[in-house]
């Protein structure tokens, strides 16, 4: 099997981040903010955060906040809950969480939790369970979950279950690996995952993995090592990532690598970018492969990280 | 959550630089503010970065005018992706009295190219919304053409059954999701779909009244392919959490019998008959004598009854090795429960 070629991830992370002029870069300019999530969560499991001057990062993300308290994917980009969880989580690699108006933010976040107790991206009303997992990820990371009706957040989630045991967008929607892991994150944040019939959603799960040993994220989709994230970490927080052949799937991850320029893609000899890069590093640190940081499943963050939000040193 | 734009090289007309366009006159573009890096000036396609610069403009002046959509509409088309675009193409619409109709034409247009974009689909709805149940046949036939791209694109179906419940037209989806299965049968959207017409159509009768006709359907398609997934799942959602009536109905053991005798791609009849055991179902001679029939020399004499279940567990663990850990986490617990 190959190994991880992490010092090539880290250039090419880097590198991503200086060249703002190129084309994928300039294309991406509305979801900088997510970029800066996926390339400096990899570069903190790969130990290497260290290569980024924190105070730019955090300066730039500040200015990327609304007066509404949401933030934008980028500076003069409107706010959204998407990009609101990454300024959280990214500030919180920093350990840099003292820099927000805690109050600011949270009053925008439970303003866009509808009467259902499902949440809206922004004030324009798309309604999906990816926004209930942005809401309760960033407000329990924030410590003011009970600001908002979790009773009915997970009530609203809960809706959304499948006959297969999964979780779709929206009431009635097809199981959809991605989904699964915003529901299961935010019923395991809420302690909430009594709700799940366990063995039922893990035999889904597990069965996403093909002959490749590569996951997919429906019946018969191709794997994509993205999958590697929203799959695993579903199994884990139900207990059931034993399910999986685990060897298979990390060298599905690691053939998808650009061992020379850097960079992981969705599947092996596609084009990388930071997105599966993210995903591939972050499996593989569910994975338990050797010489990363370990990996909150539900947070989506470094477990030292999340120990710090919630065993650390005291909040403001 | 993220998409990319896919724009380059498919016929573009000759790019006319706004600036020399009367229609943007007097407007200073706004280049990006990427923060305090500093940025290295390379080149990248030039209609992209002045569309971008231009919209920058009109969008912090807030200016709402004709074009002003306009410019929403080039930044679209070289970005789709670009949500604050659409959000300020909204505030125009609205501050100018949008022909929404002409609007979902617009969708149409961007849709070809981008199908799978959140901000696209978003937006139809969002206009799908001021037209009321009149738009209700539009937008199943707007779906409808995505999915002879791609039937399993997850937007569309998302935004289909949000038509369905929102505006109506249930009477010819199950026709639909009949049609679809029949082009692909492994189409687990369509197999999503038609658990979603059975159980809230308003036109049928709900879970209870169409169940029966759906076991028969559900069994045709386990026998065209019993190694498809969605049919076993969707026999299985039929009965829900009626124990019961999923143990007494025979059949659903004799379609498992069927594919075990067939001795290929038997890996959801063994684990369906697995299931049934576990909740106390008591298999005649033929079943046991079929799945015995299926153990290979590596697994030794076939037991008692109470071995059938560990028998099965045996069979899919080698059948099926990637999953050998939940097959005999399977077998420890029919051994358990015995």
């Amino acid at each position: 099997m190959g190994e991880l070629a992490g010092d090539k991830h880290v250039k090419y992370i880097l590198s991503v981040e200086k060249k703002k002029d190129s084309f994928e870069s300039v294309v991406m300019e509305h979801l900088r903010l997510n970029g800066a999530y996926w390339g400096l969560t990899t570069l903190d499991l790969l130990g290497k955060l260290d290569t980024v001057d924190s105070n730019e990062v955090v300066s730039w993300i500040l200015q990327c906040q609304h007066e509404s308290g949401g933030f934008g994917g980028n500076i003069g980009h409107d706010p959204h809950l998407l990009y609101t969880l990454s300024a959280v989580q990214v500030l919180a690699l920093f350990d840099k969480l003292d820099v927000l108006d805690v109050n600011k933010v949270t009053d925008y976040i439970r303003a866009l939790q509808n009467e259902d107790g499902s949440f809206s991206g922004d004030i324009w009303g798309e309604v999906d369970t990816r926004f209930s997992y942005c809401a309760i990820c960033c407000l329990a990371i924030l410590k003011r979950l009970d600001s908002i009706n979790v009773e009915k957040a997970v009530r609203y989630i809960v809706s959304c279950k499948t006959l297969d045991g999964g979780f779709g967008c929206t009431p009635g929607a097809e199981s959809h690996a991605g989904q699964i892991f915003c529901c299961v994150g935010a019923l395991a944040i809420t302690g909430s995952l009594h709700h799940i019939d366990k063995d039922l959603l893990g035999w889904w799960l597990c069965e996403r993995q093909v002959k490749s040993g590569g996951l997919n994220g429906r019946p018969e989709k191709l794997a994509d090592v993205c999958y590697s994230w929203w799959v695993l970490s579903s199994l884990i927080m139900i207990d059931r990532v034993h399910w999986i052949d685990k060897e298979k799937l990390i060298k599905f991850i690691l053939d998808c690598q650009d061992t020379e320029n850097g960079g992981i893609s969705d599947r092996p000899n596609d084009a990388v970018d930071i997105f599966h890069t993210y995903f591939g590093v972050a499996g593989l640190s569910l994975l338990e492969y050797p010489g990363l940081k370990a990996t909150d499943p539900a947070y989506a963050l470094p477990v030292d990280v999340v120990n710090r939000i919630f065993f650390g040193r005291c909040s403001t | 959550m993220a998409s990319s734009s896919s724009s380059e090289g498919e016929g573009r007309r000759a790019w006319v630089p706004l600036a020399s366009r009367p229609e943007f006159a007097g407007v200073t573009p706004l280049p990006q503010d990427d923060g305090p890096s500093p940025v290295v000036a390379i080149a990248y396609r030039d209609d992209f970065r002045e569309t971008m610069d231009y919209f920058r403009s009109l969008y912090s002046s807030r200016e709402l005018s004709p074009r002003s959509l306009l410019l929403t509409s080039l930044a679209i088309s070289v970005n789709p992706a670009n949500y604050t675009v659409w959000h300020f193409r909204r505030q125009v619409l609205e501050a100018l009295g949008a022909d929404w109709t002409e609007e979902l034409g617009f969708t149409e247009g961007v849709a070809k190219r981008n199908a799978k974009n959140y901000q696209l689909w978003h937006h139809r709805r969002w206009v799908a919304e001021k037209l009321g149940p009149d738009a209700a046949s539009r937008e199943l036939e707007f779906t409808r053409k995505i999915f002879c791209l791609d039937a399993k694109n997850y937007h569309a179906w998302s935004h289909r059954q949000w038509v369905l419940q929102a505006l109506g037209g249930w009477e010819d989806e199950l026709d639909y999701c009949a049609q679809l299965l029949e082009e692909d049968v492994f189409n687990n959207s369509a197999w999503n779909q038609r658990y979603f017409v059975i159980t809230k159509s308003p036109s049928l009768g709900g879970l209870n009244a169409m169940r029966d006709s759906e076991v028969d359907y559900a069994i045709e398609a386990i026998h065209a392919n019993p190694e498809n997934e969605s049919p076993w799942r969707y026999l299985r959602g039929l009965y829900n959490d009626e124990n019961e009536a999923w143990l007494n109905d025979s059949r659903v053991h004799s379609a498992c019998l069927r594919v075990l005798k067939a001795k290929r791609n038997f890996k959801f009849a063994l684990s369906t008959l697995l299931d049934l055991l576990g909740l106390g179902f008591k298999p005649n001679q033929e079943i046991k004598d079929a799945i015995t029939s299926l153990r290979t020399s590596d697994l030794g004499e076939a037991g008692s009854d109470s071995d059938l279940a560990n028998s099965i567990c045996s069979i899919l663990g080698l059948e099926d090795p990637m999953r050998a850990n939940y097959w005999t986490w399977r077998k420890q617990q029919a051994s358990s429960s015995s």
